[in-house]
């Protein structure tokens, strides 16, 4: 059985631990034997994104060393796994952790692609939900355009036998999110977030379906001020729901 | 418009000055969308977009590691063409030597074709100053400059003014009421210009694209002013940022085929001028005077820099068009002349990134930009970089401070814990809703927009 290691990332364990729960089940599911390190914490982003490197790698060095080996490291977001995949390199150059940031970084997979190449339709069983909705599935900007991968998710939930999933119109457009940013100029990323949300409400779609619990919240969080009600789930809980459904 | 913009505040001060105006925002969102479209479908229209996006980015690549040569040979085939050349070191400079050609024709009007370097170098102001009218011809630079107001997107000047606006300045300005139509509107200015065009005794005009091999300038315009400014008046004055040279006609002819189909989806702008030092006897028309001034102004501290592909830049406005930030706030949130992801990245370049590196803050690094560049400049990792030199020089004590702080909290497993624990009890207490509104400065009005979300019962990091 090969062996990968999770990376729940801070967001996860920090306010959606069901998120990262549902993940490692549907990875056991699909034949994989999971661990989850407590030292990787987070992978420095909001530090990184807002240019205070030293910070960054302070906090990134600990993930750093707990993601060393061999094993595949599977993370719950696109954004992290950018993150990790394409920014750890830079910010361990030059430092003796240069070489293990190479590792990681090559051995980095997002959720939901990893899990959509590693499975067939099948190998997590008969995938049925156990109500029949309609969903939209959400780009995340780092996902789509750093890692190129917009197909994976939806073929995942393209397995899952009473869902539809409907594109918005402007699917690939930001939720204004972009972590610290959403913090320094709220109001702009309310804005932002309010084109989502009547996007979203525009197509009737009972919930959204995501690979990165930033948007996530972001588009819930302002649905729910404007008493929009729009139901927010990480892509693997939808899978892990499914895999009961079938039980 | 503009007035109600404070340059020496912050982008966030200034962005917050533009979500109070809706009708200006709806304005700039109809545009950029429909410029957009117009991008896609013009860039279908070429056999292999991103293979000739490539190319056009080595090119510019080449042009950059070669900048002296090509720059010296410019001068030279410009020279023999008949034309002079001056090299600017800064701002001053180039104002002095245009307020020292407009004197030697006792200018009183000069006439502009649009000229995004003229605005950088507030060259307008310096020729009013001087007692030289400047009229702009652009039609959308035209408006602004009525208006009283700086141009609010490098290639749409007007793009955040609708039709209604126009009808009412242009109304304003004839003393008589104009209908809302765009070809009356559009008649009005033409006449007054037409008239401009006829009696100034001094053209200026930016440069798309110098081509060093064969002495020729390029300008890329869609209404035939360019061409009138450059030919009618006694002189005329050609501005060009240094970094835009390319070596000849075929590297020239690679970047155009991308400069309009990256903007509006043209193929081709209506008028693309290809202009050759002054007239030469027994031609029928031309300026007797074809200067060109080639531009530093901090360009040169980015050469050869991790920023350099910044200066790969065409000015095609695609990275505006499909910023969602600049949808919102429209260009005046930046600074007064680059606007947009590019702007964010060149402003702090050319101006310094302890003055001016917010801006580079005034994205999601969501990296809709990058993707449509045509000579493909990493845009959202420029502005990364952009945000690391402001971290070191521009920003406050206090975010220093809480980077730092956070990072020693979260920089083990032990001291996360004690987070995860606190989210546990804080989650225990709220048991289900979700958490108040946190009176903290930041947090404040962070929450004021939206609802945090709810804390996991029986706390976070299980798995």
């Amino acid at each position: 059985m090969s062996r990968i290691k999770l990376f729940p990332t801070c967001l996860a364990s920090l306010l959606f631990p069901r998120a990262a729960d549902a993940a490692r089940r549907v990875l056991e599911r699909a034949g994989f034997e999971v661990s989850t390190p407590r030292a990787a914490v987070c992978c420095g982003q909001p530090a990184w994104n807002s240019g205070h490197v030293e910070e960054a790698r302070r906090v990134a060095r600990g993930a750093l060393a707990a993601l060393r080996g061999e094993e595949t490291v599977v993370l719950c977001s696109g954004s992290c796994t950018t993150m990790v995949s394409h920014y750890w390199p830079q910010l361990f150059e030059g430092t003796e952790h240069e070489d293990d940031a190479r590792s990681v970084a090559a051995r980095a997979r997002e959720f939901s692609s990893f899990v959509a190449e590693a499975t067939r339709d099948g190998d997590l069983g008969e995938l049925r939900s156990p109500r029949a909705v309609a969903v939209a599935y959400h780009d995340s900007c780092h996902m789509l355009r750093g890692l190129g991968v917009s197909g994976a998710p939806r073929a995942l939930l393209g397995r899952v036998a009473g869902l539809e999933v409907r594109e918005l119109d402007a699917q690939e457009r930001c939720c204004g999110f972009g972590g610290t940013f959403s913090l320094r100029y709220p109001e702009l990323s309310s804005e932002m977030a309010d084109e989502k949300v009547d996007d979203i409400a525009a197509h009737g779609v009972d919930e959204v379906v995501g690979s990165d619990l930033g948007c996530l919240m972001q588009i819930r969080g302002r649905a729910e001020a404007r008493d929009v009600a729009i139901p927010c789930r990480y892509i693997a809980e939808v899978l892990d729901e499914a895999m009961d459904g079938s039980r | 418009m503009s007035l109600d913009y404070d340059y020496s505040s912050d982008f966030g001060e200034r962005a917050l000055v533009s979500l109070d105006q809706p009708k200006m925002r709806s304005a700039i969102k109809g545009a950029v969308e429909q410029q957009a479209v117009g991008r896609n479908a013009g860039l279908a229209t070429l056999k292999d977009a991103p293979a000739l996006r490539e190319v056009a980015a080595r090119i510019r690549d080449h042009n950059l590691s070669h900048l002296d040569g090509h720059l010296e040979r410019l001068a030279e085939t410009w020279e023999a063409a008949g034309g002079s050349v001056f090299f600017a070191a800064d701002a001053a400079e180039a104002r002095a030597y245009v307020l020292d050609v407009a004197r030697s024709v006792d200018a009183r009007t000069a006439v502009k074709s649009k000229s995004m370097v003229t605005e950088e170098i507030g060259l307008n102001r310096a020729l009013s100053e001087a007692g030289v009218e400047p009229v702009e011809t652009d039609l959308g630079q035209y408006i602004v400059q009525k208006a009283g107001e700086p141009p609010s997107h490098i290639v749409a000047p007007a793009i955040h003014k609708s039709k209604e606006d126009v009808a009412e300045l242009f109304s304003t300005l004839a003393g008589r009421p104009l209908p809302n139509d765009a070809h009356e509107l559009t008649d009005y200015a033409r006449v007054l210009l037409r008239r401009h065009f006829l009696g100034a005794e001094l053209g200026i005009s930016g440069v798309n694209f110098g081509v060093a091999d064969e002495g020729t300038l390029c300008l890329a315009t869609n209404e035939g002013n360019g061409r009138m400014c450059t030919s009618m008046p006694r002189a005329h004055v050609a501005i060009m940022g240094m970094e835009r040279v390319v070596w000849d006609f075929e590297q020239l002819a690679v970047l155009i085929n991308l400069l309009a189909r990256s903007n509006t989806g043209q193929k081709i702008t209506q008028y693309t001028s290809l202009l050759h030092g002054p007239r030469r006897a027994g031609e029928p028309d031309g300026p007797e005077q074809s200067h060109l001034v080639i531009l530093d102004n901090g360009r040169s501290n980015i050469l050869g820099t991790r920023f350099h592909q910044a200066l790969r830049c065409i000015r095609c406005g695609a990275c505006l068009n499909v910023c969602p930030v600049f949808r919102q706030v429209g260009g005046y949130a930046y600074d007064p002349v680059y606007s947009g992801p590019i702007g964010a990245v060149i402003t702090p370049l050319l101006k310094g990134t302890k003055e001016a590196g917010d801006l580079a803050h005034a994205s999601t690094l969501c990296a809709a930009c990058s993707e449509v560049c045509p000579v493909r400049i990493p845009l959202h990792d420029l502005l990364l970089y952009v945000r690391q030199e402001f971290a070191r020089d521009g920003a406050s004590g206090a975010e220093r401070a809480a980077y730092r702080a956070w990072s020693h909290a979260w920089a083990t497993p032990r001291r996360f814990a004690l987070f995860v624990g606190a989210g546990r009890l804080l989650g225990w207490l709220a048991r289900g809703r979700s958490l108040p509104k946190l009176p903290l400065p930041l947090l404040g009005r962070w929450t004021r927009g939206r609802r945090l979300p709810e804390l996991p019962r029986g706390g976070g990091r299980r798995t």
